[in-house]
Parts: C-alpha cells; structure tokens; sequence
C-alpha cells in the first residue's frame, strides 16, 4: 500500500522533474564542468584545465566592477523598493476615497514588461529631448547625459529599477495588510499607541514573513533581471553600469567565450546560494509565524 | 488560403522527399548578413540575390538581414548551434580567428576544385585579403568591404575661404582648416563643428587610421599580440582627444556613428571620417557640393579596411558548399562587384570591377567612388585577435575613456593592453 501510494507521487513528479533536470540541474552541471575547461586555440576539444579559469577570473579588471556594480545596484534599489512598497500598501489600504485608482496606478509598472518600460525610459533620460532634461531645463539647469556619463549611468538603472519594482512588492504587503486581524489595532488604540507606534509594533513585525520573501525576490532581482541593461546602456559606458549578469551575456555571446561564461556563472550561482540561506538563517529567527 | 495550402504541400512534399532520402532538385540556401550603414542596402542584395536565382533556378538563397555585424554573428552563431540552417553569411571580416577557433567554417581552399576557381580566390586585392587568410588559407571572401574615407563639405571650405580641391591632408592641417570652418554664434555656441570623426559603433577602427597615420599597428598579423600601449599609439590618441580639448575643431566627449551621417548632411559638421558604404547614400541626399579624400596622415597616410567577408559553414553538405561557392562567385564577379559598389559605395572588391564599363562610366562623372580604392596602397588590416570581442571592446572603452576625459589617453591605453594580455595569454 504504502509502496503503492510512493509510486504514485513520484509518477506525478515525473513531468515536473524531468523540466527542471533537464532544464536547471542538467545545465548546472555542465556550466560548473565547463568552468573547468578550455578548448585553446584551432581546437574545438575541450580539455580540463584545472583552475585556470578562475585564475583568469581573479585577475580579471571587469569582473570586479560587475560585481562592485552590482553590490552597489542591489544597495540602491532593494531597500528603496521595498519601503516605497510599504508606504503605498499603507497608503492604498487606508479607507481613502479612490483607492482602487491609486492601486492601479502602483500597479501598472509591474504589469508592462522590462523592455517596454526601458524603451519608456530610454526617452526620460536622453539627453536633449529627454523628459527630465526639459524640466530641469524649464528650471534653468542643463541636466546631464544620464546614460552616458558614468556618474550617473548606474543610478539611472536604479531609478527606473526601483519604480518598477515598487509596485510589484506593493500587491504583496497589500495582501498582508488585509490578512491582519484589526482586532489587535482596535486594542492598541484603546491603549492610547500613536500610530507610528502601532506600525513599528505591530504592523511591522507582522509583516515580517512578506519583507523576508520579498527581500529574498528584491536581492535576486537584482541579479538576474537584466534587460534594461541591453535597451538603456549595454553596461556602458566603459563598465559603468555592467552587471555580472550582463557580462556573463557578453561574454559568452559577444565575445563567444562559453568557458569563462561558465565560471562566470558558477560564480553567480554560488552568490545567490549564499544570499538566500543567509537570508533564511539569519531573518528566519526574527519572525513571527502564526 | 490557396497560398497557404499550397505552401504546405510544398513543404510536405520536401519533407517526404527529404526523409526518403531522394536527390532534390533545388539546394536551399540561408544566408545571414549584416547592415551597419543603414540606408537601402538590404533592397541592393536582395535584387542580387533575385538576379542569381534566375541564373541559376536549382539555387534558393534566403537572406536574413541580422542588424549589425556583433548581431549578425551572434544570431548566425546561435542558428547553427541550434540547428537551424545556415550555409554562408557574411560576417565581420576581423571575425575570421574566432570563427575558426568555434571550428564553424571552412577555407575556400577546401571548397574550390578547379584551376579557375583557384585563381579567382587571387583575384582581390591582396589588402583586402589580409583579413581573410590565416594559416597560408583562405577563409573569407571579400564583399562588403571598405576604407574609412573623407567626406568634406565644399560649400563650408569655399565659405571659410578655403580652397575646396586642397581637402587637410595631414593632422596639421585637419586642425588648422578645422579651426576655420568651425563657427559660433555670438554666445559661443558652436554653430558649424570643423570636424567630426565617430567614437561610439566602431571606436577601435577610426583608431586604426590614426594609429596607422603614426606609423603603428595594433596587433600582429597571427593576432595573439595587441601594441596598445605603444608611445605612438598612446600618441595617435592624444590627437583625438586634442582636436576636441585643444583645438576645439570637434565636439567634445561622443560623436555616434549612427547619426555622424546625417550631422554631415545636415552641414552641423564640415568633414566627417565615415566608412566609404555611405558615398552613395551622401551622394544622393547632399543638398550641398561634397568632396571625398584619403584620411590626411601624419607620419604617413593610412587607414584600416573593414567591413563584411563572405564565410562558408562546416555545417553544410558538400552540394550545399559548392551552391553556396557558385552563390559567392557570382556576387563577387567584376560585373556584380562593380554594380554593387555604384549601388551602395562600398569598393569593388579587385581589379576586375574597375575594369567594366560600369565602373568605368561612373567614375568618369563621379570620382569619389574611386578615393576608397586609391586609399587601399596606405591600408591596414583592421583590429583582429584571438578573443576578438573582448580584445576590441578593451579598446572601445579606453578610447571612450580618453574621449569623455575620464582617463588620460596613457592610462586607458596601458589599462586596454593588460586586459588584452590577459585574455590573449590563453591562446600562445
């Protein structure tokens, strides 16, 4: 019987597993063997190289800039979004006239797609027709090359990443905030709490499950989303705004280096494995789970 | 609906054909191709193309137009490894180490059998042909090809009281003429630039021409060493940045590639550096008397080739090979090479082409179209290495660099070498 009912899970397992063998493991696999080779030069025959790779990697200008870039991109927008997502669940929450516009209005970022909303963007920040030109313009100030000055090439990213993002976080909180009984706010009233007191004692720690998902998704969002990149900058200029994910792109199809691509990646994968069981230990015990 | 039933059948027919592993009568081709001056060029190839076909009925070619020449590699790249047809492109000719370490194409050496076609792989000029050979073979063909020339703006020369027949022909006096054909209005604002070369697109190249203009190349013909840092080199750059800080003759920062043509047509600019595939677009929309001339030199006269070559995939069938050798020689043919360059501006790609009356005719009225060939006794072969994209981009950034004043023309270069050093040390 109970043989019987293990057969059973696990044929129903089948079609799902075999996706992500085929299409997650399988390729993780290969990468992390591939970090490890190098075909040299007029061979096509991969051979085991041991570490050279990863010497390469260590001596490698560009890739510490991705990653100090996207140190500096995961700094700038996760704690941004997701406290301009609080603020807007609050907001849109509260019993105001006209909520349901507003949630709309939140919402519409999230439901374009990225590439739309860089196509959008890319006309913000160009530098004589630009949007945010022609008011700094009406104001009497000649405004920058967003894009191309690498002062701001990489902040502009962040700016349009976090009003994208916002929003998306935003239906999250939203969720959490109508899931939580009013009794507690009515009791806490009664006691006479302000009402920043009630948030930080109570409406905060409760939404503590939703920030640790969605600080989890905001950190790998930071490293994985990148199609902006490709419409707004290409990583220009001179690296100023290149991502690890960008590179790992360039490098494995511009420059057709799928050996360091893979170490590349391997590096990435190993990043996002250790952010997210940080995250879990760390956060886990600061939680209240009902 | 016809149609479509109609298709279908055809291809159920092809199919069947194909699995019973019967000879069909017509060898399809795909072909992958770049366009990176924009204008009518697909309209030019795809009329080639239709006139081949009718020579030739048992020969279908497909082109697909793939963007730029990184876009059209990468998406040729990406259909083979797919498995996808393709059977030629014409790529990117300094692409011809990286697509011979992937092991995706074959030497024409191996492709041609007879006396004749032997003798057509000498038929080019031997300039254009650094870029194709490597390892004593031949791996590119010529067709797409170009030198950076020289458009100039008679009408701003004559204004200026220049003489418009005495184009600068040395860096001297690209910044002395420049000086007087750039003018401001009362405010200070540059209404008319002097001069303009590109340094977004294709950076690396127009570096190519100064670096050659001081006596340097940047890397060694087997493309395992690259000479960034080069005193002469660092110097070429110093240039660069100085017609825009010192002599204020070009706008400072970034000129796009893209646009530089229309700045020119637009007169914003008096003299652009741009690849000869814009002469006949220039030709047709100048509202203005234009002159084209050799790049001026400075130790001596040079510029760079570039542009696309023709390329056969290993991936192919031997008849496959061979439609495709008979599609390259017909495209490269004196007479179609010469109508292809009157078409678009690009050179006709050997001797043979200048010799048909049709090159012969247009040069008598239009003597531009012949500066690019006459430039090819001072041309280089253009930036090539083993790891290609990264090498080039190195150097990209370290001009850009230099340009937007981030980093002095020394520091970006020496930076651009070590990356280069230490990509290339893998492949020694």
């Amino acid at each position: 019987m109970h043989n019987r009912i293990n057969l059973k899970a696990w044929l129903l397992l089948l079609p799902a597993l075999s996706f992500l063998i085929a299409f997650t493991h399988w390729p993780t696999l290969k990468s992390i063997w591939r970090s490890f080779a190098w075909a040299g030069s007029d061979v096509a025959q991969s051979q085991f190289v041991g570490l050279d790779n990863y010497r390469l990697l260590l001596e490698d200008p560009v890739f510490f800039k991705v990653i100090e870039n996207n140190f500096w991109y995961a700094v700038g927008t996760v704690p941004t979004s997701i406290a301009l997502a609080i603020i807007m669940a609050l907001w849109v929450n509260s019993k105001i006239r006209g909520t349901s516009l507003l949630r709309l209005a939140f919402f519409t970022p999230t439901i374009l797609p990225m590439i739309t909303v860089a196509n959008i963007w890319l006309f913000f920040y160009s530098p004589n027709i630009g949007l945010f030109n022609q008011l700094l313009g009406l104001v009497g100030i000649e405004g920058p090359n967003w894009l191309g000055d690498p002062d701001t090439a990489l902040s502009s990213l962040m700016v349009m990443t976090v009003w994208k993002e916002a929003g998306f976080f935003m239906i999250f909180y939203l969720a959490a905030l109508q899931s939580l009984s009013p009794d507690l706010f009515d009791a806490a009233k009664l006691e006479g709490a302000s009402a920043w007191r009630r948030f930080r004692k109570i409406t905060f720690p409760l939404l503590m499950p939703t920030t640790l998902f969605v600080l989890i998704n905001a950190v790998l969002n930071a490293f994985k989303l990148v199609d902006h990149v490709f419409i707004l900058t290409k990583g220009g200029p001179d690296n100023e705004s290149n991502l690890l994910l960008y590179y790992i792109y360039e490098v494995a199809f511009s420059f057709l280096d799928s050996y360091y691509a893979a170490t590349l990646t391997v590096v990435m994968l190993a990043i996002l494995a250790i952010i997210a069981l940080v995250q879990m230990l760390l956060l886990e015990r600061k939680i209240h789970y009902r | 609906m016809k149609l479509l039933s109609k298709c279908l059948t055809t291809i159920g027919i092809t199919s069947i054909l194909g699995v019973s592993g019967a000879v069909s009568a017509a060898t399809d081709l795909t072909m992958y191709y770049p366009v990176a001056v924009g204008g009518a060029l697909t309209k030019i190839v795809d009329g080639m193309v239709d006139k081949f076909e009718a020579e030739n009925p048992d020969i279908n070619v497909k082109a697909i137009y793939a963007g730029n020449y990184n876009d059209a590699r990468v998406k040729a790249l990406a259909a083979l490894q797919s498995g996808s047809p393709a059977q030629l492109s014409v790529m990117f000719s300094i692409d011809i180490h990286e697509l011979r370490n992937l092991d995706a194409i074959v030497p024409f050496d191996d492709v041609v059998s007879t006396d004749a076609d032997r003798e057509w792989l000498n038929s080019f000029y031997p300039a254009l042909m650094e870029n194709g050979k490597a390892d004593g073979k031949t791996w590119g063909i010529p067709f797409q090809r170009s030198t950076i020339v020289m458009y100039y703006n008679k009408d701003m020369f004559r204004a200026a009281g220049l003489d418009p027949e005495k184009p600068p022909t040395s860096w001297e006096e690209l910044a002395s003429m420049g000086k007087k054909l750039t003018k401001k209005d009362s405010n200070g604002v540059v209404q008319q630039w002097g001069a303009m070369i590109p340094s977004t697109g294709y950076p690396y190249w127009m570096f190519g021409a100064l670096t050659k203009q001081n006596s340097e190349v940047l890397m060694n013909q087997e493309g395992t060493e690259t000479y960034f840092d080069k005193p002469g080199v660092i110097a070429a750059l110093e240039y660069w940045q100085d017609l825009g800080n010192k002599h204020e003759v070009m706008p400072k920062g970034m000129i796009e590639w893209g646009t530089l043509r229309q700045n020119f047509l637009e007169q914003k600019t008096a003299i652009m550096w741009h690849s000869t595939g814009n002469l006949t677009t220039v030709k047709n929309k100048a509202q203005f008397d234009f002159g084209v001339a050799k790049l001026p030199g400075n130790k001596e006269l040079g510029s760079p080739t570039g542009g696309g070559n023709f390329y056969i995939f290993k991936k192919s069938s031997d008849e496959e090979k061979q439609a495709s050798l008979k599609f390259i020689k017909f495209m490269t043919s004196p007479q179609q090479a010469a109508e292809w360059s009157k078409a678009t501006g690009y050179m006709g790609v050997g001797p043979g082409a200048y010799e048909t009356e049709t090159l012969k005719t247009y040069l008598k009225t239009f003597s531009p179209a012949a500066v690019a060939r006459d430039q090819l006794t001072h041309a280089t072969a253009e930036l090539s290495t083993y790891a290609a994209g990264r090498v080039r981009k190195a150097l990209d950034d370290a001009i850009q660099s230099a340009l937007i004043g981030k980093a002095t023309a020394k520091e970006a270069l020496t930076d651009a070498q070590k990356q280069a050093n230490l990509f290339l040390r893998r492949y020694k």
